[in-house]
């Protein structure tokens, strides 16, 4: 949209606003913008993300990108793909480099399943 | 996996290079020795020399300093502000070689660019292939350079932070990347990726909360992106108040997501340059910008909008902004090259930016007690009360839209209207659309990642909801994490056997192994060289001629990088790039001894002590004067400089009248110049000098000096002189030679 400069029409209800309380205006939009969004990421992941968790189980980055692929196309990655990882080295009994390894080489997957279910 | 913690290297030599393959040694063990970012440390009123300094910090341990500092006993007073200098020359094996450069001119604050593509990779890469525009980010690109500055910043005596960017697709696994690998300071902000990137926009604010936790655990300093939208808008001076919207989105975004204030930083850049009157355009968007945001850091960035091939205009635009943060405020002096504007930074410009820094920021020290900006001013003050307003209109209206993503479908971002107004040319994204779309999953409610660190829902048993709860970290779930635990972190060291750093410097080696010097600005044998030249033609003429000439000087690749009008019709100045495949063995240079010479002090007191006089002449039948009053004369940093009492008979001299005024003005030394004839006049007027000062019993008392373009001191001394001084002498040798001979007999 094509707009001419109406900055004097507009701010009539900005201008008798000290400069303490404009400042304030300015906040307050500030997080009333950025409120939706925090929710956004509070309750949702992504691959890149569920990576980030698996390398902080000390997992290197082609196993993290081969477990977290998986995850996807099994519709897991909402149980988190860390969680997936942890169920497994109980499982195994083992730490968590080598259940993403095993993982990663597709075993271990039907534990998954059997836990949440098959691919939706 | 990782062995044990590798030794810390042995200190950098002064006249050693970087051991580059040294250091790509052992770094599977390499751990970082410190994490988060460091500032510099403020000293008030600090002495140095004969000032006294309120806006500097701590000095270096080594460093080089301006060039005029030889006039102030060499100081190198460092500004109280963190300075940037951004180095990625795609190969990390070269840019570490120009960090020890920049860090020796006064940078702590290393940024290394991306390569081009790399925030479009969902995941992250290995190993150390050549970037394009930039480098490729990885773990053993970090530990290499990460390794160099901790070696550096022992040299140079003051910790170097190092800086990348949490930003693209893999946001989440580079965050945990730069803690691990101990990264002192990135760039994170949802929005670039939106507006910049194309990446899209749900999945790019849900990846920057995770990101953002990590790194305020690593106490990395974050700086947000908003100087992307003035280096982007068709007029920059119209997005001040979407600049502050930026800034308030991602502070406030950041907040949010566990970050607190003091690692937050703010990327500023005075949006305008000449000829825009930009002083008065930018000062009341830099003063509005801090009154907002006063709680949070300010990176200083300069300008790169109005950049092009001009080295000195970029320059003089880059001083302007520096005095904007000195009249405002920086805790982040960032620098741009001169080049930015023709081509991916050259060594020696991540220099002349840092140069242009710290002369800058030391010659206004203190400025702003003095002078000061005029807040009643009524231009002023308007024009910072309306850029606020015109923010909190825009804000206002983006919530009435229907809040951020709303906005940005309809293009609220990097129009050129200065808003309220709008000429519906601002970026326009997508909800559904974007790299990586429709790619973020709901958490469920069984959702768990126990791991520490981590932002948003997360249903972890009792007992391992970490300190909040008084209960064990999340990490222990799974037998400790690497942000808690450093040797957990996994190495990978190369994937790809044909591009990688090994690769590269073979085909270097024979330069590294027998130390042969070639030219090169970006990496090790590129053999770049630049011609400047002045061309008596018109610009397209000149370019023309100047790619001939540079072929005729056998040089390769010849592109004109810069041209300058100096008149339509009288000429044109062009600057040359071109590759020259020469290589010099050092073995073979002769390399004459430098003259030792004494300081400018030692040589005043023992001259002003004495009241030392020369009496100088030009002999036999030559009215050559030029070479002599340059040795002479104070303009020229002559004897008369430390207080010599000079006496100058004139050319064509008889030998006679020289040694009686000598005699009569009881002269210290006899100075006399003289050309190289066939008649070897030169050679009789020096041993007749030298005979009859014997003669007159004067000859121990008197220094005999002679000089001339052809002069040898061996051919001087031959024929009885004291000493010869031959092309490109300097008062000061002469002076020295004079102070040292007299110490040495005693006179």
């Amino acid at each position: 949209m094509v707009r001419p400069d109406t900055y004097h029409e507009v701010r009539q209800h900005l201008v008798d606003l000290s400069d303490a309380e404009l400042e304030e205006r300015f906040w307050e939009g500030a997080r009333a913008v950025v409120e939706p969004l925090v929710e956004l990421a509070r309750t949702h992941t992504s691959p890149s993300i569920e990576r980030s968790v698996l390398m902080r189980m000390g997992i290197d980055s082609p196993t993290c990108m081969a477990v977290v692929a998986e995850c996807e196309k099994r519709g897991l990655l909402g149980h988190g793909a860390g969680h997936v990882v942890l169920v497994l080295m109980q499982e195994w009994e083992c730490d968590a480099p080598e259940a993403a390894r095993r993982l990663a080489d597709g075993e271990g997957w039907e534990v998954a399943e059997a836990k949440w279910g098959a691919a939706r | 996996m990782s062995a044990d913690r590798l030794p810390p290297d042995p200190p950098l030599k002064l006249n050693e290079k970087l051991d580059v393959e040294a250091l790509l040694e052992g770094l599977e063990c390499y751990r970082p020795r410190r994490r988060g970012w460091t500032w510099r440390e403020h000293v008030p009123d600090q002495q140095i020399y004969e000032f006294t300094y309120h806006e500097t910090s701590k000095p270096l341990e080594r460093s080089v300093s301006l060039p005029a500092a030889h006039y102030f006993e060499d100081i190198d007073p460092q500004p109280d502000c963190v300075v940037t200098t951004e180095i990625a020359s795609g190969r990390p094996e070269d840019d570490i070689r120009r960090m020890r450069m920049a860090a020796w001119h006064g940078a702590d604050h290393i940024m290394v660019i991306r390569t081009a593509g790399q925030s479009h990779i969902d995941g992250l890469l290995e190993g150390t292939p050549e970037g394009v525009g930039g480098i490729a980010i990885t773990r053993k690109q970090l530990r290499l350079t990460r390794r160099a500055l901790d070696l550096i910043e022992d040299e140079v005596g003051r910790p170097i932070n190092f800086h990348s960017y949490v930003s693209g697709v893999a946001g989440p696994e580079m965050a945990v990347l730069f803690a691990e690998e101990g990264v002192n300071g990135a760039h994170q902000d949802p929005q670039y990726n939106v507006l910049y990137r194309n990446i899209n926009m749900y999945r790019s604010f849900v990846d920057a909360a995770v990101a953002k936790r990590i790194m305020a655990a690593a106490g990395i300093l974050q700086i947000d992106g908003a100087h992307n939208a003035n280096a982007t808008a068709v007029r920059a001076w119209k997005v001040m108040p979407e600049l502050l919207v930026q800034h308030a989105i991602n502070c406030a975004y950041s907040e949010a997501a566990g970050m607190p204030k003091e690692s937050i930083a703010l990327s500023t850049v005075p949006p305008d340059a000449p000829p825009a009157p930009c002083m008065r355009m930018d000062l009341p968007y830099a003063i509005a910008l801090r009154d907002l945001f006063g709680e949070y850091k300010m990176r200083a960035q300069q300008n790169t909008r109005y950049m092009e091939s001009d080295a000195r205009e970029a320059t003089v635009s880059h001083v302007m902004n520096l005095l904007v943060s000195r009249l405002t405020s920086a805790d982040i002096q960032s620098t741009i090259t001169p080049d930015e504007g023709r081509n991916v930074p050259w060594h020696y410009n991540n220099v002349a930016a840092v140069e242009t820094a710290k002369q800058s920021l030391v010659g206004m020290d203190g400025l702003r007690e003095m002078v000061k900006v005029d807040r009643e001013a009524p231009e002023l003050a308007a024009r910072v009360r309306e850029i606020k307003e015109r923010a909190v209109l825009f804000l206002e209206a983006m919530i009435a839209d229907g809040g951020y993503f709303a906005g940005v479908e309809d293009a609220y971002f990097v129009d050129s209207g200065e808003y309220p107004e709008t000429h519906d040319d601002g970026i326009a994204r997508q909800s559904d659309g974007g790299v990586a779309s429709d790619s973020i999953v709901v958490r469920a409610d069984d959702y768990m990642a126990p791991v520490c660190h981590h932002f948003g829902e997360n249903h972890l048993p009792e007992g391992y909801r970490g300190k909040a709860h008084g209960e064990a970290a999340p990490c222990e779930l799974v037998g400790g994490c690497t942000i808690c635990e450093d040797i957990k972190v996994p190495y990978i060291d190369e994937l790809d056997p044909t591009d990688n750093v090994n690769v590269r410097l073979a085909t270097t080696a024979d330069l590294r192994e027998r130390g042969l010097i070639k030219p090169e600005v970006e990496w090790a044998g590129d053999g770049v060289v630049v011609v400047t030249m002045f061309l008596p033609a018109a610009a397209d003429v000149a370019e023309a001629a100047a790619l001939e000439l540079g072929k005729a000087m056998n040089l390769a690749e010849c592109e004109v990088i810069h041209k300058r009008v100096m008149h339509p019709a009288e000429g044109t100045l062009c600057e040359l790039k071109g590759r020259l495949d020469v290589a010099i063995d050092p073995t073979t240079l002769v390399i004459p001894e430098p003259p030792e010479v004494l300081s400018d002090e030692e040589i005043r007191e023992f001259v002003h002590e004495r009241g030392l006089k020369v009496v100088a002449a030009t002999v036999g039948n030559d009215e050559h004067s030029v070479g002599m009053r340059e040795i002479l004369d104070i303009k020229h940093g002559g004897l008369e400089k430390w207080g010599f009492g000079v006496e100058y008979l004139g050319t064509s001299v008889p030998i006679e009248k020289v040694l009686d005024a000598a005699i009569e003005h009881a002269a210290s030394a006899v100075l006399i110049s003289t050309i190289i004839t066939h008649g070897e006049i030169h050679r009789l007027m020096m041993q007749k000098l030298a005979d009859l000062a014997e003669e007159k019993g004067v000859r121990e008392k008197l220094l005999l000096i002679s000089g001339g373009t052809q002069v040898t001191d061996e051919l001087a001394r031959s024929w009885g002189m004291d000493a010869g001084f031959g092309r490109k002498t300097k008062g000061i040798d002469v002076a020295s030679f004079i102070v040292e001979s007299m110490r040495k007999r005693g006179i």
